[in-house]
Parts: structure tokens; C-alpha cells; sequence
């Protein structure tokens, strides 16, 4: 699911953004405190997180600036176990004594939900890492570009696109840095320093006349990069039929407005698509939602489990359908990964917010569910006994919990291009970008529109069309994958807000894959009047 | 420390305002206590208590505007944050749409606080929590819930003299019951300002007979069907109609209320007749805070200290009021009323049982879910019945169905209007159960 935009922390001056931390050896000192002061409470094992939130959002339509957020947050979020069972407890007072106090506070709490558990905690063993460090490979911080250059950015985006034919436009900036210190009682102490981008825009076109609107979103992707992602190097541009154009880790963003804008008015008079069975080829920037809602939800171990059953929902993916070694999630060309590592994406880190090392994994090979996404407390369900080292919280105050890592669609072995595939498709649909999307609480049934959709005839594009969504089964649709474009082709998706649990927290996490062909899926006419 | 008494958050306003070289400052000051509990499979999963209090301040220079916010309150630390936001005015680009600041506001005294929900503590919060798990244990069945209390003030003032304090609570509570063998499930959410209305045993009992009452769901085709849709069911759909009457997306031509040749949909009759939507901040059963807060969701800005009123937005069927940012009210030179913290539909005297006992053929819908737009020109939505859908015949429910997709529009759906029932509390809103025709399912989902 996706979140409303979160701003967690205090608004400060953009300048504070950039003072240095705390220094690593005191953090080091404080969180002994933590991890002494629960111990001696009782607790069997204990983890801190010292973390500085920084979030610079920047918000504007046409040529002004609606809004410019900076903000800060600073504290410490300690978990402990006692009696088989999870207390925790924040405090943004970083001081040894407020430390040991939320120590305490968090063992009291455990002990006090101790009376109404029912199932002890069982953590998977995990090797102490000593001090280390990990960051986010950035060539240029993008809290070090002055907000000014930022902002005309933007305007520029806002402008072309108005140019070019867009009745309003509205475009934003999100910059994200997560300095993170971590401890536990295993003997690790990690220092992160986390970097995140995502640039977007939405051009509207009005047509007074007949009364309709149209709008076209930015087919970016949020990034685990600097401010680089914005150079718009050509070397990263994947050509696609139509003038379309995609992004691989380095985004044009004014080449992008100046399409919509072109793309906005045309969809206003887009031919309705004639509802029936059609062959789908999906860009990696449309694909990546379809991915993230029909196999990164369902194989989260802790929904799968039940412990999401009030919110988002269970999971059709059960563990006795995984333990047949045999469950057909997709055709055998569908080979699906989780990872941690990937350059440049929303989830790669050094470690997680339990001190586990980032690692790769199979979620689906050659077509068959053969993992899940698993954290320490939950591996054991599933006969491992490593973490899959998948365990975020969105800030220092909310207790870390399984969340999505990367989840990606690898690209097919042989050669071939988009404008090949398109080719060899008699009736289809060409879909392109994130547009409405909405699935089922157990993740069966799916309904996913976009941003553009152009039909395909004979092998070749004839026009953009209008009203079109597909709905299908996630087994389904994943066995009727019929043929994957190589590496050249493969870019990332991402979600920036990804909301779970209660009370909800955002994570970021993307999804890489190759334009993709599904055959024969539903495609309705969405087309109303009112 | 963290909920303040309005003599204590006056002072601190008036101090802050005091250091204040602006052209104009605006100060929000709010605090609050939250607790929250959370269970799965029969047991606690988590529970956390946090606090906070703190304190914007927003400096304007002619068109600039700067906010800075903080979380200490002695005398230095708040001097430092009016410096701070006067800062980041000064180098904030102008904001050609910026509206001066409003002057003194008579606020409405409404009922958002309740002192037994303010009193709640950890052991209350278990027991509540107990008092759901154990019959779900006792019949096998399997609870996933969650409680979220909290209580907390807001006061904004400014250096035009204005000045407001509310003090609120609320409770939120949600019960998801499965059987064991996972072929049933139900559902039900509370949401009340006091606490001593809410009963958890009371709110489970209806999840688990939803529960049991939902195993072994036949499959009816997706179509065109009459719909009884319970106001936990409705309620996303009717506030996302009520997000998307902002005046100046009907003025710009995007939005449903815009008119096809220009102009908006005001004044025209668009609905069933029986519709009528208002919002009242006095209604006891859905009091709503007088102002809209300081902060905003982006940091300053979203609340502009305009009081809420009692305002109709749609009356018989025909739409009476938009809402207004300051700026669209003043370019159009009309009032211009603020969005509602929550509004209320007018419904009948009938019964949810009332409804299904005049109903020939239909299907009971308890919640849908995942409901996203799908396209704003005309404001369908999709999404899926979810913990319970059932088919009616003759009066009466006859068997469980299984989940169907829907594509449909409120609009359209208050215009296929058979019958409204008695308003009850969800999700924030006051909304009748609806018996609704022509309903469309899409498609047919195997989730439960």
C-alpha cells in the first residue's frame, strides 16, 4: 500500500541539514547505556537505534513554490526481550540518563505483555559485527545543492511543460537521509549514513469544451542515489517506440515534463479501448507496482503468518502451498529475487535494523515459490537459521518489523529489445507508468490502470487509448508471462511511501524488471458518466 | 508536560509572539499522549505509549513564508525558532497566493473531549484487549485487533490577535476474526471520542459472528446487483467524494463538479433526492475540533484559522458549497468555507435488519477495501468486499458469497438510491446504512 506523504521530525533551517551527527564514538558510548541498563533489567537481548531523520520535501505548482519542508528528527528507540517476549520504548532525549530510563521503560513494558503471550520469541542467531560502517554510494549530496538551484529546477520543468501544452502542472523534490546507529547485545555496532531521491510531476490537460481532464505523472523512479539521478545522463535513456523514453539510473526530468505535456493533450482524445482479452507488454516503470503488490506483499512471511490479518491483509501464499516445492506462482521464465544489495535502489543498505548483513535470495525460481521475506523472529517458521536481514523502522520512535526488501523480475536470457517484442504481437496493449492499482487482502485478484497505453496491432503501435485497466488473479497472470526483454532493458520501479502495520510506517523499497509480456488478460473499459 | 491548559498555552503563544520581528507570525502549540495496543493470532504482538508536545512557528515577510518547529520550551529555545523560521522566510521564494493572516476568530465550544477516554492506562488498554481475545479463544477463533487512544490540545494565536485551544480525545479501535480452517472472516471498527461508549467484547462478538456466519462463501457472477452497504462499507467512498469538492479544481476544469463548457456543477441537482450531506462540529455523536490546527501536513500552512461551522454541502440531491483555500476565496471573492473535519449524511429510522427484511434479492456488503480511484473525471473507484459479504432473498440473508471486485462512482450510486437507514458513527463520519441499485461488481475474487 502507499501512504499519505509522511514529514517526521522537527522543521528546521535548510543549513541545519547539513551539520554532522553526533560522533560515532559517542553514540557508541550511549548505546552501552541502553544495552547495559536493560540488561541489568532483566533482558535477554537488547538492541538501540540512535537515528537522525533528515527529510528536505519541496513542493510547487506552475511557477510557484508552494511549500519547501526541512526537517529534523533526532532520538533513540531501544528493544528489548524478556520473558520471550518485545518491549519497546523511544525517547528523544539523548542523554545517558533519559537512556537508561527508556531502558527500563521498554523492559517494564515487556514484562507487562508477557502475561498475555502466547508465543515466546524465538531469535535466529546472529554474529556480532563488530564496529562498522556502511553508505550510501552518493556522488553529489543532495542536501548540499542549494535549495535555489533545486527550485529552478523545477520551474523549469513546470515551465516546458506549460509550453508544450499542459494546463496546470505541479512537481515536487523529495530528498531523504537516514543516519543510522546501530547496537545490539550480539556485538555489533553499525553506523549508516542512507541516501534517497525521488523527483515527480504531474501535468493536467483540460479540454473546457468537452468538460474533460487528463493528467500525466513524472515515470521517474524514486532512487537510492544522490543527486546525480538528476543528470539526465543520455548513456542511461532506453529508447522506446513512440518517442517514449526510459530512465535507467539517471533522469531527465525537463526532457520527461516536456512528453507528458505532449502525451497529456493526447490522451484527451485517445480512442476507448474496446474491453477483452489482450496480450500486455509492460514497462519496468508500470510493471514494478504489478510486482510489488502481486509478489512482494504475498510473500512477506509476517502477513503470510496472520500478524497483518486486521490491516493489510493475509496471504493467498501459504506456507503448506510453499512446502510442496512445487506451487506454480508463475510460468517457468518467471524468476523473481529479494535483495538488500542492489546499486542504486530504495532497500540497498549495509545491514538491517537487527544488525543482519544484506544478502540476495529467490523468492520465485524458474516459476516455483521457494522463499519468503523473513526477519530473526520469524526465520525458524521457515527452517532457516539466518535472517533474511528484511527488519526497518521508518524512524528511531517506531519498533523495526519485516518490510519489503528489493523485489525484482529478472531479465530474460535472450536478446531482446521492446520495439522486438512489440513485434511479435498481433492484439495488445503497451502500458507505461503507475496509475491506479488496487488488490485483494489476501492478494488474489488485482485491478492496475497506468499513465499511458498505447494498442498494439499486427506488431505494431496505431494509437494511444483511453479507459483502460486490467484485472486478473496473481497466478494467473504470472503463469500467462509469455517473454522478458534482456538486461539492456532492465531499470528500476520504486515506492517511496510504502505503508504497513498499525500504527503505519513508510519504507522505500524498488523493484527492477525487463519490459514484459503477459498474454491474454482481461483489460476493461473504465469509461463512465456521470 | 504534554497536554497544556489554555491559560499555560496562551502564555507560551504570547511569549513566542512577543520575540517575533515578522511581518506577521502565526504560532500552533499542541500536545498529545498516545497509547496504542496490537494483537495477532490470539496474542500481543506490540504496545507503545509516546508523548509529545510541540510548537510551529511560521514568520512572514510580505509574500515569504518560513516555518521552524521545536520540542523544548525554555525561554531560548523558542527565541531560536522565531529566528529560525524568520530564517527561512528570508530566503524563502514569495508565494504569490499568500493571504494575510486572519484576526480574531470566534470559535464553537464543541464536545471532542471526554475525561474517561483521557484517564486510559496501560491496564485499561490490556483489559480491553483481554476482554477481545478471550471469546475468540473460547469458540477457536483467531483475533487480530488494534486500539489507539489518544488525548491531546491544539491552540494557534497570532500577531493579529487571534487565538484558539481545543482540547480532544479519540479512540479507534479494529477487530479482524478468522475460523480457524481461514475459509471465514469478519470485521468491525469503532471510532469515539469517549471512551466509556466503547465496548471491545461488544464490537468482537459482531466480528466473530461475522466470522462464522462468512465460511463456506459461494461464488455468485460478478454484475449489475442491489447492494445494502453498511456504513463501515460506504464511508471511504463517501469521504472521497466529499476530498474532491474543492472549489478551485471545479474552477480549473478538473474535477467532478466542473461543468462541461466551463463554470462548475453548483447548484445542480446531482444526486437522489434524499441526499443530504452537511457538516455540523456541534453534533454530539461527531464533534469536530473548531479550527484546523497550525501544522498542516506538510509542515505548516494546512490550517488557516478559519472556525468550522455548520455547513450543507449537498441538499436534496442538489450541491449547496464547495470548499475554499483563503486564497481561491478571496480571488473569487466569495466567504469560502474551510473542509470539514467530518460530515454527516441524513438517513431514515429503518434498520440495517429493516433494510435486509425489504429487500427481494441483493447482497449485504460489511466493508469494501483497497479502494483506489480510478479516474477523477467521474470519480469511479475500485476495490473488494472484504470479512463478510452475503446474499439477501426474500428478506432474509440466505448464504455467504464470495468477494467481488466493484468498479462504481458515489455519484452514480446516489443516484441509484432505494433506501436510507439510521446514521451510525464510522470512520469518523455519521452515515446511514444505504440500500443502493445497480451496483457493479467487476469481477470475483477467492481472498477471505
Amino acid at each position: 500500500m502507499t501512504a499519505s506523504i509522511p514529514v517526521l521530525g522537527n522543521m528546521v533551517a535548510p543549513e541545519l541539514l547539513l551539520e554532522p551527527g553526533v560522533d560515532t564514538a559517542v553514540k557508541k558510548r550511549l548505546a552501552d547505556v541502553a544495552l547495559n541498563a536493560a540488561k541489568s533489567q532483566g533482558a535477554t537481548y537488547t538492541d538501540v537505534r540512535i537515528g537522525r531523520y533528515l527529510q528536505q520535501f519541496m513542493f510547487t505548482r506552475e511557477q510557484k513554490v508552494q511549500n519547501i519542508v526541512n526537517a529534523e528528527s533526532y532520538g533513540v528507540g531501544i528493544r528489548v526481550i524478556v520473558d520471550g517476549t518485545w518491549g519497546f520504548a523511544a525517547t528523544s532525549d539523548v542523554t545517558p540518563d533519559a537512556i537508561a530510563k527508556c531502558a527500563q521503560t521498554a523492559v517494564a513494558i515487556a514484562k507487562a505483555n508477557a502475561r498475555v503471550q502466547t508465543e515466546p520469541v524465538v531469535l535466529a542467531p546472529q554474529k556480532g559485527v563488530g564496529e562498522v560502517s556502511w553508505k550510501t554510494p552518493i556522488q553529489k549530496n543532495a542536501f548540499e545543492i542549494p535549495v535555489q538551484q533545486k527550485v529552478d529546477l523545477l520551474m523549469k520543468v513546470n515551465s516546458e511543460a506549460m509550453k508544450n501544452g499542459g494546463a496546470f502542472v505541479t512537481s515536487n523534490l523529495f530528498f531523504v537521509n537516514e543516519q543510522k546507529y546501530f547496537a545490539s547485545t550480539d556485538g555489533s555496532y553499525i553506523d549508516q549514513d542512507i541516501h534517497r531521491i525521488w523527483p515527480t510531476f504531474t501535468v493536467s490537460a483540460v479540454d473546457r469544451v468537452t468538460g474533460k481532464f487528463k493528467t500525466r505523472d513524472a515515470i521517474s523512479s524514486p532512487m537510492g542515489m544522490g543527486y546525480e539521478y538528476l543528470d539526465g545522463l543520455t548513456t542511461e535513456k532506453i529508447p522506446a517506440p513512440n518517442g517514449l523514453v526510459g530512465y535507467r539510473n539517471s533522469y531527465d526530468m525537463v526532457e520527461d515534463a516536456t512528453l507528458a505535456a505532449k502525451q497529456v493533450k493526447e490522451k484527451l482524445t485517445a480512442k476507448t479501448v474496446q474491453p477483452g482479452k489482450y496480450d500486455l507488454v509492460l514497462d519496468p516503470n508500470h510493471l514494478g507496482l504489478t510486482i510489488h503488490e502481486s509478489v512482494g506483499h504475498p510473500t512477506e512471511l509476517d502477513r503470510v503468518l496472520g500478524y497483518e490479518a486486521n490491516y493489510a491483509g493475509t496471504s493467498f501464499a501459504t506456507l503448506d502451498k510453499w512446502k510442496t516445492k512445487s506451487f506454480k506462482y508463475g510460468s517457468p521464465l518467471v524468476n523473481i529475487v529479494a535483495d538488500k544489495k542492489q546499486p542504486h535502489t530504495l532497500g540497498a543498505v549495509g545491514y538491517d535494523d537487527e544488525g543482519v548483513p544484506s544478502k540476495e535470495w529467490n523468492l520465485i525460481k524458474d516459476g516455483v515459490l521457494v522463499n519468503y521475506q523473513a526477519i530473526r523472529d520469524q526465520v525458524a517458521i521457515i527452517g532457516e537459521k539466518e535472517s533474511h536481514g528484511c527488519c526497518y523502522a521508518d524512524n528511531w520512535n517506531s519498533v523495526q518489523f519485516q518490510r519489503m526488501p528489493n523485489v525484482s523480475l529478472k531479465a530474460g536470457s535472450e536478446k531482446r529489445s521492446v520495439f522486438d517484442m512489440i513485434k511479435g504481437v498481433e492484439k495488445g496493449i503497451y502500458i507505461i507508468g503507475r496509475g491506479s492499482y488496487s488488490i485483494d487482502q489476501q492478494r488474489y485478484n488485482f485491478q492496475f490502470g497506468g499513465q499511458l497505453f498505447y494498442e498494439i496491432k499486427n506488431g505494431e503501435i496505431t494509437g494511444m487509448l483511453d479507459d483502460v485497466a486490467y484485472q486478473s488473479n496473481t497466478q494467473e497472470f504470472w503463469n500467462s508471462c509469455a517473454q522478458l526483454c534482456d538486461k539492456d532493458d532492465y531499470r528500476m520501479f520504486g515506492s517511496f511511501f510504502d505503508g504497513k502495520g498499525q500504527p503505519s510506517q513508510v519504507s522505500a523499497v524498488s523493484h527492477g524488471s525487463p519490459t514484459t509480456r503477459f498474454n491474454g488478460v482481461n483489460v476493461i473499459n473504465t469509461g463512465r458518466k456521470i | 508536560m504534554a497536554i497544556l491548559t489554555e491559560q499555560e498555552a496562551k502564555k507560551i503563544i504570547d511569549k513566542v509572539l512577543g520575540y517575533a520581528k515578522s511581518d506577521e507570525t502565526f504560532v500552533s502549540l499542541s500536545g498529545d499522549r498516545t497509547g496504542n495496543i496490537r494483537y495477532a493470532r490470539n496474542s500481543v504482538s506490540t504496545s507503545g505509549e509516546t508523548s509529545n508536545l510541540s510548537l510551529g512557528v511560521t514568520a512572514v515577510f510580505g509574500k515569504k513564508s518560513g516555518t521552524a518547529t521545536i520540542n523544548e520550551f525554555d525561554d531560548a529555545s523558542l527565541e531560536k525558532t522565531v529566528r529560525r523560521a524568520e530564517e527561512i522566510a528570508r530566503l524563502a521564494p514569495e508565494n504569490p497566493e499568500y493571504v494575510p493572516m486572519l484576526g480574531p476568530q470566534t470559535y464553537l465550544k464543541t464536545g471532542t473531549f471526554s475525561e474517561s477516554t483521557d484517564k486510559i492506562t496501560p491496564e485499561f488498554r490490556a483489559k480491553a484487549t483481554f476482554d477481545s481475545l478471550d471469546p475468540c479463544r473460547q469458540k477457536n477463533l483467531t483475533a487480530a485487533g488494534y486500539m489507539e487512544d489518544t488525548t491531546g490540545f491544539s491552540a494557534i494565536g497570532n500577531s493579529k490577535g487571534l487565538f484558539g485551544y481545543n482540547r480532544s480525545t479519540g479512540v479507534d479501535f479494529s477487530i479482524t476474526v478468522r475460523t480457524a480452517d481461514g475459509t471465514g472472516s469478519g470485521y468491525a471498527a469503532r471510532d469515539v471520542n469517549d471512551v466509556s461508549k466503547l465496548s471491545t467484547k461488544a464490537a468482537t462478538e459482531v466480528a466473530m459472528q461475522k466470522a462464522l456466519a462468512s465460511s463456506t462463501a459461494r461464488a455468485l457472477e460478478p454484475g449489475k446487483y442491489t447492494v445494502i452497504l453498511e456504513p463501515t462499507a460506504s464511508v471511504e467512498l463517501l469521504r472521497n467524494m466529499m476530498g474532491s469538492m474543492d472549489a478551485r479544481n471545479a474552477d480549473e476544469g478538473r474535477s467532478f463538479l466542473s461543468k462541461k463548457g466551463g463554470g462548475t456543477r453548483l447548484g445542480e441537482k446531482l444526486f437522489d433526492e434524499r441526499v443530504t450531506i452537511y457538516s455540523d462540529p456541534m453534533n454530539p455523536e461527531l464533534p469536530l475540533d473548531p479550527f484546523g490546527g497550525g501544522g498542516g501536513r506538510f509542515g505548516g500552512g494546512g490550517g488557516d484559522g478559519r472556525p468550522q461551522e455548520k455547513v450543507t454541502w449537498i441538499e436534496k440531491g442538489v450541491v449547496k458549497n464547495m470548499y475554499y483555500s483563503r486564497f481561491w476565496a478571496e480571488k473569487k471573492g466569495v466567504k469560502g468555507v474551510p473542509p470539514p473535519g467530518g460530515v454527516i449524511m441524513e438517513g431514515g429510522t429503518q434498520s440495517l435488519a429493516d433494510l435486509i427484511k425489504s429487500t427481494d434479492k441483493g447482497i449485504l456488503v460489511t466493508r469494501l477495501w483497497y479502494i483506489r480511484a480510478v479516474d477523477p473525471q467521474t470519480l469511479l473507484y475500485t476495490g473488494l468486499t472484504r470479512d463478510g459479504t452475503f446474499y439477501i432473498e426474500n428478506g432474509q440473508i440466505k448464504f455467504p458469497v464470495k468477494n467481488f471486485r466493484f468498479n462504481e462512482s458515489p455519484v452514480i450510486m446516489l443516484n441509484n438510491l432505494e433506501a436510507l437507514g439510521k446514521p451510525v458513527r464510522a470512520g469518523g463520519q455519521l452515515i446511514p446504512p444505504m440500500k443502493i441499485r445497480d451496483f457493479t461488481f467487476t469481477s470475483l475474487s477467492d481472498a477471505v
